[in-house]
């Protein structure tokens, strides 16, 4: 028998009984739609991720204190990162186009009649426009000497610049920061929320008013200013490497501590995107497999479904035999039958997987890719599903006696 | 010229169970049914007469002794070959039609087509056999309907065409008439008595004397060994003789 008539009698058997091959399907379907929502969001996740990070600027190094070193109950030693750390940096590296270190804090601004509470405030380096990708609109961005001499001056993220002042100009007037009044002397260009930051409703000041006026530390004059980060922008990709160990070097000397215990570490865009990548790749195998399962489920439906199936077509197998089916003609009509629940529940499947995860997209927060391989693996896991599960009873059709089969009711 | 043997049945015992208790079914049965001839087979039930007829229908094989259809030994073939046999060479007419639910009477007259590995028959072609053997049993009209939209005796002429359609051999009827009036038998046994007329050899198996009248020869089976095998002197009984002139 050709394969076009095997596909039709399997066809008809399953229209014959349209809601029993729904429901059937059911199981196939949402397996396949599960794995392909399940992987688009840890993919999304993981796009998302390495956007961000991608997005703090290119070529960075990022040097943190070296939490990471630290055992249990171990106290942290040396003095930490410093403010002057980043301008040795940037003194006495090469190949650094940029350094930045940023202190955060919240405070209340006021213009006149408008008050805003809990509006971020970057206290940061000149640097900061260029390796963070950003361009001033209005006006124009702090110097290092008004860095050096702490003058109180600020620049708006666009956003706030048009809450404070509407159409009206920014630039020159007077705003009060917390306590502090101070003027404003840019306006940044409005900018998509990269690195998960949204800059447009910042103040950006100098970092020494901010280490004096709003994180006032008393033991400054001591330890230096204390900064979490340094981000170290490297002129050209391939001085990367080498770059980081320079700046080990330096740093190790000014810590006064050897190059095999640092206590800070440095670490690329690369190795970031890379740890956080086996964190959500754990993360989706873990998605999958639950994906796996339901799919695992489905084709148990499926055999259930098509057991029953065998049973109570046995008549109808009878006649099939008597008028000259061989066994694998019946073998052929049943395995087909589960195919093609598993074929089209697989295809509905990635319909609604495709549909579902774009939905998710739009109406969550969560951002959802769908990936080819996904669609692939799981169209073709729930073939191999009805295949594995359709073929016990399809051979038990197979194997019935022509003369008992006639014979049952 | 000399008609073909149809069936040559030699020494043959078909014994079911194992081990202690054995039924011996068919025991040493010898039986020749040459081309043309309507043979009514008899007898009470569980006299072989229904092992006879699987064994004769290639569902069954013989534990003993060979089976010769047309000529071709039959009795040592494997599933397969005797599933191919069956689409080939024989029709079956059943007592309850055994006509395949929710599908048309057309689509169940082309299923032995659809089983015909070996030509590969077209989809038009089917469907024109199908049809032409629906017009021999006079359902021109019905093709379309479903069995359950059709009355028993033409769910039994459904069978026929089917039963006719792959040009068998051997057309074997297991009390065809069992499940149907008075009327309906006639029209069934008027169709029947029509194919043999055509030359077509017909075995048919019935407990009903009158039904039996009907065949050319008869064979009376009792535990499990032909009991008689004669020709039959009588005309079809005068009820039904009325009623098939009427009807022819």
């Amino acid at each position: 028998m050709n394969s076009r008539k095997v596909f039709r009698i399997a066809w008809e058997g399953l229209t014959r009984n349209k809601v029993r091959s729904l429901l059937t399907m059911l199981g196939v379907i949402i397996g396949v739609a599960a794995v392909i929502i399940m992987v688009s969001v840890s993919a999304g996740t993981e796009a998302t991720i390495a956007e961000q990070i991608q997005g703090l600027g290119t070529n960075l190094v990022f040097i943190q204190e070296g939490f990471s070193r630290m055992g249990p109950g171990e106290k942290q030693t040396g003095s930490g990162l410093t403010m002057e750390d980043a301008e040795a940096i940037k003194e006495n590296i090469t190949g650094v186009s940029g350094v930045v270190v940023e202190q955060n804090s919240s405070e209340t601004v006021k213009y006149s009649g408008t008050s805003m509470d809990e509006v971020s405030i970057l206290g940061t380096t000149v640097d900061f426009p260029e390796v963070r990708d950003m361009t001033i609109a209005e006006g124009r961005y702090f110097s290092q000497t008004e860095l050096d001499r702490k003058t109180k001056v600020a620049v708006l993220g666009a956003t706030l610049a048009e809450e404070l002042f509407g159409d009206g100009t920014a630039v020159g007037q007077m705003i009060t920061v917390g306590t502090v009044k101070m003027t404003v002397i840019g306006v940044m260009e409005e900018k998509g929320s990269t690195g998960g930051v949204d800059y447009n409703s910042n103040v950006f000041i100098p970092i020494t008013v901010s280490f004096t006026k709003f994180n006032y530390d008393p033991f400054a004059r001591m330890t230096g200013n204390r900064v979490r980060m340094i981000y170290v922008a490297v002129e050209n990709e391939e001085d990367i490497e080498d770059t980081i160990y320079q700046i080990e070097l330096l740093l190790a000397k000014r810590h006064d501590v050897s190059l095999d215990s640092l206590d800070f570490t440095a670490t690329t865009q690369d190795d970031i995107i890379e740890t956080q990548e086996s964190t959500t790749a754990a993360f989706r195998s873990l998605l999958g497999w639950v994906a796996g399962v339901s799919l695992l489920v489905g084709g148990i439906g499926i055999m259930n479904i098509m057991l029953v199936s065998v049973t109570e077509r046995t008549r109808e197998i009878g006649i099939r035999q008597s008028v000259g089916a061989t066994p694998s003609d019946i073998r052929w009509q049943f395995l087909t039958e589960a195919l093609l629940l598993s074929l089209v529940g697989g295809l509905i499947g990635v319909a609604s997987g495709i549909g579902g995860a774009k939905i998710f997209g739009a109406l969550g927060d969560m951002r959802t890719v769908v990936s080819m391989s996904s669609v692939f693996i799981a169209f073709s896991s729930a073939a191999a599903v009805g295949v594995f599960f359709g073929y016990y009873p399809a051979n038990k059709a197979a194997q019935l006696d022509p003369i008992e089969a006639l014979r049952h009711e | 010229m000399t008609k073909k043997t149809i069936i040559k049945i030699l020494d043959l015992t078909k014994i079911y169970g194992l081990g202690d208790i054995q039924v011996r079914a068919l025991d040493n049965v010898n039986l020749t049914v040459t081309e043309g001839e309507f043979v009514a087979i008899m007898g009470p039930s569980g006299s072989g007469k229904s092992t006879l007829m699987n064994i004769l229908g290639c569902l069954d094989r013989p534990t003993e002794g060979k089976y010769y259809l047309a000529g071709e030994d039959v009795s040592e073939l494997d599933k397969v070959q005797l599933a191919t046999i069956r689409n080939k060479k024989l029709g079956f007419i059943f007592q309850s039609y055994n006509l395949l639910p929710r599908v048309s009477a057309l689509e169940n007259v082309m299923l032995p087509l659809l089983y015909d590995s070996m030509q590969d028959i077209s989809g038009e072609e089917q469907h024109d056999r199908a049809l032409k053997s629906l017009e021999a049993v006079g359902l021109a009209e019905r093709v379309q309907h479903q069995p359950h939209e059709l009355s028993g005796g033409q769910s039994q002429r459904v069978a026929i065409a089917r039963a006719l359609v792959n040009e068998p051999v051997l057309i074997l009827a297991d009390e065809p008439t069992g499940n149907l009036d008075t009327k309906s038998s006639v029209e069934i046994l008027s169709i029947l008595t029509k194919l043999h007329g055509e030359g077509r050899t017909i075995v048919m198996v019935t407990h009903e004397d009158d039904i039996a009248s009907f065949a050319q020869r008869i064979i009376r089976f009792r535990d499990g060994r032909i009991d008689y095998d004669k020709p039959n002197g009588h005309k079809p009984v005068h009820l039904y003789k009325k009623e098939v002139d009427h009807e022819l």
